[in-house]
């Protein structure tokens, strides 16, 4: 990986996503308990905590994805409700990068790229194509522009799913653990890309294990456990004097191999 | 290394050449030599008795009763009455009208079966939108300068192919519909949409095509009256459309809910990811079920003889009872059974050419 990335303009440039006392239920399961988090534009923030934690489902209300049931989240002053229009808005200022990839598997690697710019901007095809040919050369897989997905490897596929995001020109990225379903030697090229985006100055919340990305890259590291936020600090910080037992035990766990 | 001199074996069985197959797989034991005999037996009993009365001692020449004298297959009955096979009741003067019908069909229908054929997209929406509307003024007649022909005179195949045309242009898009209605969020929608599917599933379409020609004119106000056909065909059209429905649910079921999220994290509508990303899928997924249902529905128009149309079933049975000839039932059925199966072969192999065209490469 690359080095550390120096610390880009502080705070104030601008409040990207706020969430106050953010609560969520599935049926009875409390999942997120009054999460308080404000994201400033240009911070890279990375989320990491036991499976079903809530960390997922934290990112996943920034877009709507899940609702929340009580609570405030806006995403660069707009604020999140059941208003349609709202939440197209929002999902159209935000990019999600999934475990899973999601590429459309009936439509070639440019056409995945190319289409919600066309649809969804209302870009023409001609421009909307230049723009994914761009995008693709910079995830470095030009050359795959005119193949199906399910013709590429994995780490190419994931790569491919952060340009499509990009594409949309996107003011937010969002990555719900974006190596954890590829083979391992193919997880350097995806997080390559993401150190990337992170040097370009990208709002980032990236959900992963891959704590040498979290030391790298981010500028804070929260840690989760049972829908809370246990524990929030500079990664430096929060590897080295981790405060609460929880933390500790987590990092034990994950960084003792 | 060693210079070890091989036993000599015995050359191999020949396993190639016509004696070669065979033996491999005709003759590999006492059993499959027996069974293979049996079959060879079988065959011949069967099929040669039946080639004899069909094509040997069939009579192919004449016009009527008498110029079948030969024992076999009389094909003179079908050649003599084709014309009421094709064109039902509809008026000499006029078979031009039906005729151009048919040569357009075929015309709009063979780019389909070509890879690149320009505008190949656009020919299609003219078969599906433009067609059936052409097909309509050239038939029905009153304007241009046309005859008027009642739809009561329409017959045989072009009767089955209109029922079975419109059928399948119409259920499609309406199942679809009730598709997405049936998994919408929006309880009324999803409730209306149940119903509807439930409600024409339950019932056999015959009991629909007696309602629709029977039923609704008693409960219509006096002297309001439309047409026999059309009755017929909206019966069969929202039959259909339940069935279709239940076949394209099961392809939207199958689409994994990370396309859906893919689709809505990246700010499309419900339409456009329904247009765009879901239903591409989904009906490619269910191509074997909605052939299926196209399939059923070109040979359940049959059904409605019951109220009165002749399709081209009707027609053959209607020409057996003539009494100018005898003894020609099987050879009317088997035409009538022949025309279905060209129709029914033929989609079904457009649908396997169509399931291999659209194979991406993926694996999901």
């Amino acid at each position: 990986m690359s080095e550390a990335i120096e610390e880009s303009s502080s705070a104030g440039d601008g409040l990207m996503i706020e969430m106050v006392d953010v609560h969520k239920w599935y049926g009875d399961f409390h999942v997120l308990r009054n999460i308080n988090l404000a994201v400033e534009k240009g911070e890279r923030i990375v989320i990491c905590g036991p499976s079903g934690s809530g960390k997922s489902t934290l990112i996943r209300c920034i877009n709507r994805l899940e609702e929340h049931q009580r609570g405030r989240i806006s995403i660069s002053g707009v604020e999140l409700t059941d208003d349609l229009k709202n939440i197209e808005r929002i999902r159209r200022e935000v990019g999600m990068v999934f475990q899973h990839f999601n590429l459309f598997p009936h439509l070639t690697v440019l056409e995945n790229l190319a289409l919600a710019p066309i649809w969804v901007r209302k870009t023409p095809r001609a421009e909307a194509e230049e723009i994914a040919m761009n995008y693709l050369e910079r995830v470095r897989i030009p050359e795959q522009a005119g193949k199906y997905p399910g013709q590429l490897s994995g780490g190419q596929q994931q790569r491919v799913a952060i340009a499509r995001s990009l594409c949309m020109n996107p003011q937010i990225m969002l990555f719900d653990e974006p190596t954890s379903a590829l083979d391992p030697e193919m997880i350097k090229e995806v997080l390559d890309v993401m150190v990337e985006l992170a040097h370009d100055g990208m709002t980032m919340l990236c959900v992963t294990h891959e704590m040498g990305f979290a030391k790298t890259v981010a500028n804070r590291v929260i840690f989760m456990d049972e829908g809370q936020i246990i524990e929030e600090n500079e990664p430096e910080e929060f590897f080295t004097r981790p405060q609460h037992d929880r933390t500790k035990l987590f990092l034990s766990q994950i960084l003792e191999h | 290394m060693t210079d070890l001199e091989h036993p000599s074996l015995a050359p191999p069985v020949s396993s190639v050449g016509i004696v070669g197959w065979m033996r491999q797989n005709l003759f590999s034991t006492p059993l499959n030599a027996g069974l293979t005999l049996l079959a060879v037996g079988l065959i011949y009993f069967l099929l040669v008795p039946l080639f004899e009365w069909a094509v040997w001692n069939a009579d192919w020449r004449g016009s009527d009763q008498s110029d079948c004298t030969s024992g076999g297959a009389c094909w003179v009955f079908i050649r003599a009455r084709l014309d009421l096979f094709i064109y039902g009741f509809f008026p000499t003067s006029e078979y031009w009208r039906v005729d151009v019908v048919f040569a357009l069909l075929a015309v709009l229908i063979v780019p389909q079966f070509f890879d690149r054929f320009p505008r190949k997209g656009w020919i299609g929406l003219f078969t599906l939108i433009g067609f059936p509307i052409i097909v309509y003024f050239l038939m029905m007649g009153g304007s241009f300068g046309l005859e008027p022909v009642e739809t009561g005179k329409w017959g045989g195949l072009i009767l089955t192919l209109v029922l079975a045309f419109v059928g399948i242009v119409a259920a499609l898009p309406i199942g679809i519909v009730l598709a997405l209605g049936r998994r919408s969020t929006m309880p009324v929608i999803r409730t209306i949409c149940i119903c509807f599917i439930e409600l024409w599933r339950g019932v056999p379409l015959i009991s629909v095509l007696f309602m629709a020609s029977v039923m609704l004119p008693l409960f219509l106000p006096e002297g309001v009256n439309f047409d026999k056909l059309l009755r017929a065909l909206i019966g069969i059209v929202l039959f259909q459309s339940a069935y279709m429905a239940e076949v394209i649910r099961g392809g939207l079921q199958a689409i994994p809910k990370g396309q859906y999220e893919a689709a809505r994290a990246l700010g499309l509508g419900y339409w456009k990811s329904m247009s765009l990303i879901i239903l591409p899928q989904a009906l490619k997924l269910v191509i074997p079920g909605v052939v299926n249902t196209f399939i059923a529905l070109f040979k359940d128009t049959t059904l409605v003889l019951i109220i009165g149309l002749l399709d081209i079933l009707a027609s053959v049975q209607s020409a057996i009872v003539d009494p100018a000839w005898r003894n020609v039932s099987t050879e009317g059925y088997l035409f009538a059974a022949f025309s279905f199966w060209v129709f029914c072969f033929s989609i079904s192999r457009y649908s396997q050419a169509l399931e291999r065209k659209l194979q991406t490469g993926y694996s999901r």
